[in-house]
């Protein structure tokens, strides 16, 4: 086994459609052994529940853009080699305030000027909760990915406390639709339900794709994720870069958490973030942090995803068996880098080498 | 160049297998669009032929509440003869936006009546049966559908305190053979209750529970622990051994899973369980469990619907529509006659002689409640409005959060 010094990408893409084509064929006996359905069909039931209908396509549309943005808020910490696992808790932190100021101030302020609050104090909160971890690294150096991971179950408290707290009716443990009267800090609908949102997240992509690359803000956070040492030796000031990327990241994840409560669900509830904040992490990893490569695969999640409600009821299958199609996938997928970055040779040939 | 050939040849393959799909693909989903306007086009449809019942699942077979309700869709489907293709599950649908794209789903592909049994899956329906008032949405446990003033929006519930008195009845009969026995004496029989939120569902559920205990030991006495979650196995177990260590001889829960059986059965402790039959995690102490015939008013509303009688706003049903039960006895944890017993206060039930919260029964801070669902010398559960609403934390019962 050696490491290959490059590969065309002509043959890395081969290698990558391959493994997507070879998981398919290991799905596909896995359903007929397990479930002893057509796999044929199955899949059909998977394109028929994401794509099938109007609606359908609009739902995965919401989750493949809801997914998109958590890993675009992840970049900029990652790329610095910060490992932010805290954005479930950044969404919520985000999301709670999105259904405070829907509750206290969704009858009085007019929509615009109530959802312009909305997106920037959600961001703000995502950004406290970003900050905190950033700070106690940058100054005593703690281990953020503990530190954040820590803060989602603060968050998740806090979102309990809140719930009890507007809980609608008392006692029920939920918060119920918020201002379901007069929509008061809904987003409203543009070219269908979710447009408003699809633009918005696609503004943010733009926004942090151009940031990574082209700015000087951008290339310092390479920096710094590539070696501090060399970071501090250019003259730039690691300490800042850690805090004001986390808060960055912290923001948009916020943002994200206002983005689902007002442009979806309105309403809040510990499963708001839905596990996004850690599936993102993935998409994030996949896409090695190409936003272009992140749409493709947060859409093939959701995909799955929407699929997987369709098969689950046309096939009485439990949700369960497309999380196995989805895993084997992943697997093929993530392995199929090993064999991009590694060549396998006989151990003969390679002392020859 | 052996690895080259075989590599084309594994791709070709490949393509073929995945152009095969591509093709089949196709024949399904078109064949399922004109099954799909159909159903739309006959918004109120005669024969049963036509009839399209979706359902919305909290969660699916492998946990209780949801499998009774699944079980109660089969009973309708076996009682009406509908086929396999005429019912759509949707299963694990969390209580946000999925509910109303679940909702929403289900009317795009020709469901004319459609159901969904969690408590906050209420208002996505609402707002589901506001965008399609051709089609009939029932609620399980809701309480909006006379406030929200839609026509083709219902709640339905059980009258589940019903059977919980029954349990009542069982637990009573066990307790006051344990002080028979001299294993407890009479002021030390308490009851310890596993509860899931300080809810009216969950408080009615607790206080019929404990009248139907205290009509047999007079002197009986009930501690409540809220375990804030609706299933939570290991919270459930470590809830039953606290009220056992707090001195409870016998153990209820209203919780779905099988965390406070277990913990009584390793206690040797007797108990109620709640939905399921738990006599397979308790052999030697789960005495019975009070449950729901969902499937009594599924066919009730699938039926009218099919022969154009009105669905009721507000269903709630016990003994008499025989929509509750409690689950076989446990002969080898139940006191000598409680067959008769249970056999004599369920047709009391039935014939309405008795009923559960008749207020001469109990007392608040010692006095009798007064409240306008009282008259008649009783209290109206789930009469007006088919979700429990008792929520009096009644004399002789603790409750703590």
């Amino acid at each position: 086994m050696t490491k290959r010094g490059s590969i065309s990408r002509a043959r890395a893409w081969g290698i990558r459609v391959a493994a997507v084509i070879l998981s398919l064929i290991v799905c596909a006996i896995v359903i007929v052994v397990i479930t002893k359905q057509n796999p044929i069909q199955v899949y059909a039931g998977i394109i028929d529940g994401a794509v099938g209908t109007k609606r359908r396509l609009w739902v995965t549309i919401r989750e493949t853009i809801f997914l998109l943005i958590v890993a675009i808020g992840l970049t900029p910490a990652f790329k610095m080699k910060f490992w932010n696992i805290g954005a479930e808790g950044q969404i919520l932190m985000g999301g709670a305030v999105s259904a405070a100021l829907m509750i206290y101030l969704g009858k009085t302020l007019p929509n615009s000027v109530l959802l312009i609050l909305i997106f920037v104090l959600s961001a703000l909160a995502g950004m406290i909760w970003g900050l905190i971890p950033a700070y106690f690294k940058a100054t005593y150096n703690t281990n953020e990915t503990l530190f954040t991971l820590m803060l989602n179950y603060v968050a998740m408290q806090i979102v309990t406390f809140c719930i009890v707290y507007w809980e609608n009716p008392p006692g029920s443990n939920t918060v119920g639709v918020i201002n379901a009267s007069n929509q008061g800090g809904w987003i409203p609908p543009l070219f269908g339900t979710y447009g408003m949102c699809v633009i918005l997240v696609t503004a943010v992509t733009v926004f942090i794709a151009i940031y990574m690359k082209s700015s000087k803000q951008g290339y310092e956070i390479a920096v710094v994720g590539e070696s501090q040492n060399t970071a501090r030796y250019a003259g730039i000031n690691v300490k800042k870069v850690i805090i004001r990327t986390m808060m960055l990241s912290g923001a948009i994840c916020g943002f994200a958490g206002a983005l689902i409560v007002s442009g979806s669900s309105h309403t809040i509830s510990t499963g708001t973030a839905g596990g996004r904040g850690f599936t993102a992490i993935i998409v994030a990893w996949m896409s090695q942090f190409n936003p272009v490569i992140m749409v493709v695969v947060s859409l093939f999640l959701a995909f799955m995803q929407q699929g997987a409600i369709q098969i689950a009821s046309q096939f009485g299958l439990n949700e369960n068996a497309s999380d196995i199609i989805t895993g084997i996938i992943l697997f093929f997928l993530i392995g199929c880098e090993f064999f991009v970055n590694y060549k396998v040779e006989l151990i003969g040939k390679h002392k020859e080498a | 160049m052996k690895r080259k050939v075989l590599s084309i040849l594994l791709s070709l393959t490949l393509m073929g297998a995945l152009l095969a799909g591509c093709g089949e693909a196709a024949a399904p989903a078109s064949s399922a669009a004109p099954a799909a306007e159909s159903g739309e086009a006959s918004a109120a449809p005669a024969a049963s032929s036509d009839i399209k019942v979706g359902v919305i699942y909290i969660g699916d077979e492998n946990e209780g509440y949801t499998y009774s309700h699944m079980k109660g869709i089969d009973d309708m489907q076996a009682n009406l003869g509908l086929s396999d293709a005429q019912i759509i599950e949707k299963t694990n649908i969390p209580e946000g936006e999925e509910c109303y794209d679940a909702a929403v789903d289900l009317a795009e592909q020709g469901c004319n009546i459609i159901f969904a049994n969690s408590f906050g899956h209420e208002d996505y329906m609402i707002q589901a049966a506001g965008e399609y008032p051709d089609i009939q949405f029932l609620h399980a446990t809701g309480f909006q559908a006379a406030s929200s003033g839609l026509p083709n929006f219902h709640n339905y519930f059980t009258k589940i305190y019903e059977a919980r008195y029954v349990s009542g009845i069982v637990a009573g009969m066990k307790l006051k053979e344990m002080i028979d026995k001299g294993e407890v004496t009479a002021d030390k029989a308490k009851i310890g209750y596993v509860g899931a939120y300080p809810y009216a569902e969950v408080v009615s559920g607790f206080t019929s529970f404990f009248l139907g205990a205290r009509s047999i030991v007079e002197s009986a006495t009930m501690e409540v622990q809220y375990t804030n979650s609706w299933a939570d196995m290991s919270m459930e177990s470590e809830v039953a051994t606290k009220l056992i260590q707090d001195g409870c001889v016998l153990i209820s829960q209203h919780a779905d899973t099988t965390g406070a059986p277990t913990a009584c059965e390793s206690a040797k402790v007797p108990c109620v369980g709640y939905n399921v039959d738990m006599i397979s995690v308790a052999p030697t102490c789960a005495l019975t469990s009070p449950t729901n015939k969902w499937g009594a008013f599924y066919t009730i509303a699938v039926d009218s619907f099919m022969n154009g009688k009105e669905i009721p706003v507000d269903w709630a049903g016990g003994y008499a529509e025989d929509a509750v039960e409690i689950t076989a006895l446990n002969s080898d944890a139940i006191a000598e006659g409680t067959e008769e017993k249970v056999k004599e206060v369920e047709d009391a039930l039935k014939a309405g002689t008795l009923h559960v919260f008749d207020v001469s029964t109990f007392t608040v801070d010692g006095k009798p409640i007064e409240d306008d669902l009282v008259s008649d010398g009783y209290y109206h559960e789930s009469e007006k409005v088919s979700a429990p609403s008792f929520s009096f934390i009644i004399d002789g019962i603790t409750t703590q959060e």
